[in-house]
């Protein structure tokens, strides 16, 4: 079965990327397709590739990271959300002119249509949140 | 594509949070899609229609007088439940009045907004495909 | 249709459990999870809310119950799922509602 994402939190504030995650490698292992994860809220900021946690603690967007580079996942950061609150690729960067980019390996910043195709798409969406 | 049934389920109050903003940032990108789209509005999420919103003393863009704008989207099912309503203390007379032209009615005025109990909002949530929930 | 409901919040914080209780249809399931499992457990408002649920099935997610230390506490009635168990209960339903 094909499942759509939606993450609406941050990394470590919330528990609701980590269980997302949980959740996506149950779903892959069970044989289940995950059409793609949408960032939204402060979910944009699961996509920074700056976090630097303690080492005994897990790093939330590597993690992403990492799955989505074994399973192909899609991995799409909302990009209103993402612009406000400082997530920027490095074509967004140039265009809005600024001095860096953040988004780690396997994300990709689009626009909310993506959430509405992935419902579309998907045979079911699953939100996670605050 | 195939046409679903999308909800917006609304369950949180303006600017405390940015929830129910970008809420509605998603209604309005979503209309394009052309998918059969509710948006209810529950618990704290009915006092996003309260008419009279000012924000110029907090410093936040008022962003209520969108919902108005939702009519020309072809958004025009917004189910209000009466029992979060009433206990708030408000009424239908406390919201923003949200209306939509019809086509198909010699471009008549209609309310947009329709008040149903929690059994009858049981009903439509039932009957959704997708329910998005901010 | 057959709904899933996922709830992860304490009853103790809000009162999301009970209105998703009165809104969700005979038939359907509600999940708890994250802080929502502490309504799983036994001599707690919510745990009565839940048995008198009828026409609701409820479960709970076993590694949320773990992590904070209260599966001894489990009430009655309602079963235990696993992160496997939760995508079960996902692709054997038509719909998610998540009350977030």
């Amino acid at each position: 079965m094909k499942f759509g994402i939606q993450i609406n939190e941050g990394p470590y504030q919330h528990q609701a990327a980590d269980s997302a995650y949980q959740f996506a490698k149950a779903a892959l292992a069970n044989g289940h397709e995950i059409f793609r994860v949408f960032f939204y809220h402060d979910g944009v900021n699961n996509a920074t590739r700056l976090a630097v946690p303690p080492q005994d603690d897990r790093n939330v967007g590597q993690l992403w990271s990492d799955l989505a580079k074994e399973h192909n996942l899609d991995l799409v950061v909302c990009i209103a959300a993402a612009q406000r609150r400082g997530l920027l690729d490095e074509d967004e960067a140039k265009r809005q002119g600024k001095d860096a980019n953040n988004i780690a390996e396997g994300f990709r910043i689009s626009g909310l249509g993506q959430l509405i195709e992935a419902g579309i798409e998907s045979d079911r969406l699953v939100v996670f949140g605050a | 594509m195939a046409t679903k049934k999308f909800m917006y389920l609304n369950r949180k109050a303006p600017y405390g949070t940015v929830y129910a903003l970008e809420s509605l940032e998603v209604v309005l990108i979503g209309a394009a899609f052309e998918q059969d789209v509710s948006l209810a509005f529950i618990g704290d999420g009915v006092y996003q229609l309260v008419k009279g919103q000012k924000t110029d003393g907090i410093g936040m863009k008022n962003f209520s007088p969108t919902f108005a704008a939702l009519g020309d989207y072809e958004v025009n099912k917004i189910y209000v439940e009466k029992e979060s309503l009433e206990e708030r203390g408000l009424t239908l007379e406390d919201l923003q009045h949200l209306v939509w032209e019809d086509e198909d009615d010699d471009y008549a005025e209609k309310d947009s907004i329709r008040l149903v109990n929690r059994s009858e909002l049981a009903d439509v949530l039932d009957d959704q495909d997708i329910v998005l929930s901010f | 249709m057959s709904t899933l409901h996922t709830v992860n919040k304490s009853p103790f914080e809000t009162n999301v459990l009970e209105i998703c209780i009165s809104l969700a249809k005979s038939g359907s399931t509600v999940l708890l999870y994250e802080d929502g499992v502490y309504a799983a457990t036994e001599g707690t408002r919510a745990a009565v809310a839940i048995k008198n649920a009828n026409g609701i099935s409820f479960c709970v997610l076993g590694p949320d119950l773990q992590a904070r230390g209260i599966e001894g506490k489990l009430a009655n009635d309602i079963k235990v799922v696993d992160y496997d168990g939760f995508v079960d209960l996902v692709a054997g339903h038509d719909t998610i509602q998540a009350w977030l």
